[in-house]
């Protein structure tokens, strides 16, 4: 790793001042990926603005609208254990292993937006809201594409806005050696619509799986995908799997999620 | 150079540390905590886990900055006040938990978490939850045994050692 300073601010307000001057900064999550890329030297800031000790940025709680609020810097292993949202609680209890769970965030993971991570999925299905130290970003125009997302430079999830939906599921294909997703599937059953979000096969990232949600809208049941077909077009080709591979998975897995939901 | 201020295994440290001094070179270098291995310095194989404020972290995936004011506890504050093994170290003598013992000190973390959230847990859950800590030499069965029987469950439906 090349050296940095770390600054370690107590309030969000703070954290944005710092990466808005002229040292080059980032924010640092739980670090569990910033960290191991610093190692790779594949990014050389010369200032981390960590934001784990903002304890405004922590913690869940449910808004007047019922909508579960979690603080950016909450961990994995907190949202696991909350419960609320159940199908949340459950995704977050396999992102990586337990350790990394105790370090790693919801809005570290956002941020970066890594194509097999799994909560873009959830956000994507549960139609929650991005919150920014600046705005309000819905999750229908925050991820765009691998490693891409609506932030801007500087900018910080401070928190996110779940509806909690009628029913719903993650199914996770795991890459054993990574625990990333070889393809994940979160299937959201809200009062206006079905939602499909898929993580770990695109070329461009979490997509929703339109077709799959007109379908599963007028019948909520795994029969009604039998006549879809995935498209490996833009899928992820890589030594664990092909794109054909990785389409056939995405509708095995949709048709799973919509079981258990 | 920051200075950095931490409990360790009960007493009162601290250090002068860059931005990049990991949580695990800070035991190691600065405080001689060797029993904290760094595997694969890649977050993958637990040799490294200790207890941060209670919960198990991978100390090589942990800036030592990040734990100023922390309470860490690593494999070296684990044993009995009288030098013995505590049990769950107890209990992997006992069966055979390791070979070369290189993972070990990640494992014995690990399971004390484990135990502390989930005293009687299923082979299963020992399994899934040792998912971010690799041994190279057991095949993992006298692991999962040793934890089953730290606490206090019954192991003989446990494959053999």
């Amino acid at each position: 790793m090349y050296n940095f300073d770390l600054e370690r601010p107590t309030r969000v307000a703070d954290a944005v001042k710092l990466l808005s001057d002229s040292v080059e900064s980032q924010p640092l999550g739980g670090g569990q990926t910033l960290i191991p890329t610093l190692k790779q030297r594949l990014a050389s800031p010369d200032r981390l603005v960590s934001l784990g000790a903002i304890d405004e940025m922590k913690g869940i709680c449910q808004d007047d609208s019922g909508r579960l609020c979690i603080g950016g810097a909450t961990t994995h292993a907190a949202v696991a254990a909350d419960g609320s949202y159940p199908a949340l609680s459950a995704m977050a209890s396999h992102i990586g292993d337990p350790a990394v769970r105790n370090r790693g965030t919801i809005g570290g993971s956002l941020a970066n937006n890594d194509p097999a991570a799994c909560y873009p999925s959830a956000v994507l299905a549960s139609n929650a809201t991005v919150v920014t130290n600046a705005r309000e970003i819905a999750a229908d125009d925050y991820f765009e594409g691998m490693f891409s997302t609506a932030l801007d430079e500087g900018e910080i999830i401070t928190e996110v806005k779940f509806p909690v939906p009628e029913k719903a599921n993650y199914q996770k294909f795991l890459q054993p050696a990574s625990r990333f997703a070889l393809v994940g599937v979160f299937v959201a059953k809200h009062s206006d619509g079905v939602r499909v979000a898929v993580t770990g096969a695109s070329n461009n990232g979490v997509f929703r799986w339109s077709e799959a949600e007109a379908a599963l809208s007028s019948d909520f049941s795994a029969g009604a995908l039998s006549d879809l077909t995935v498209s490996a077009d833009d899928m992820i080709t890589d030594l664990h799997g092909s794109a054909a591979y990785r389409a056939h998975l995405v509708k095995v897995l949709t048709g799973r999620a919509v079981s258990a939901a | 150079m920051t200075k950095v201020s931490m409990t360790v295994n009960g007493k009162s440290v601290s250090g002068n540390v860059e931005g990049r001094t990991l949580l695990s070179a800070f035991l190691r270098e600065d405080l001689k905590l060797t029993g904290t291995h760094v595997g694969c310095d890649t977050s993958q194989c637990g040799a490294c886990v200790v207890h941060v404020n209670g919960e198990a972290v991978k100390a090589c995936t942990m800036l030592a900055g990040e734990a100023d004011g922390a309470d860490v506890t690593t494999i070296e504050g684990m044993a009995n006040d009288d030098g013995s093994l505590n049990a769950i170290q107890q209990a992997f003598q006992d069966h055979h938990g390791l070979q070369c013992g290189f993972c070990t000190p990640g494992m014995v973390m690990s399971a004390a978490s484990l135990l502390k959230d989930n005293p009687k847990p299923s082979e299963g859950e020992i399994r899934e939850y040792l998912e971010g800590n690799i041994c190279r030499c057991t095949g993992y069965h006298n692991i999962v045994k040793a934890i089953m029987a730290a606490s206090g469950q019954d192991v003989s439906a446990i494959a053999a050692e």
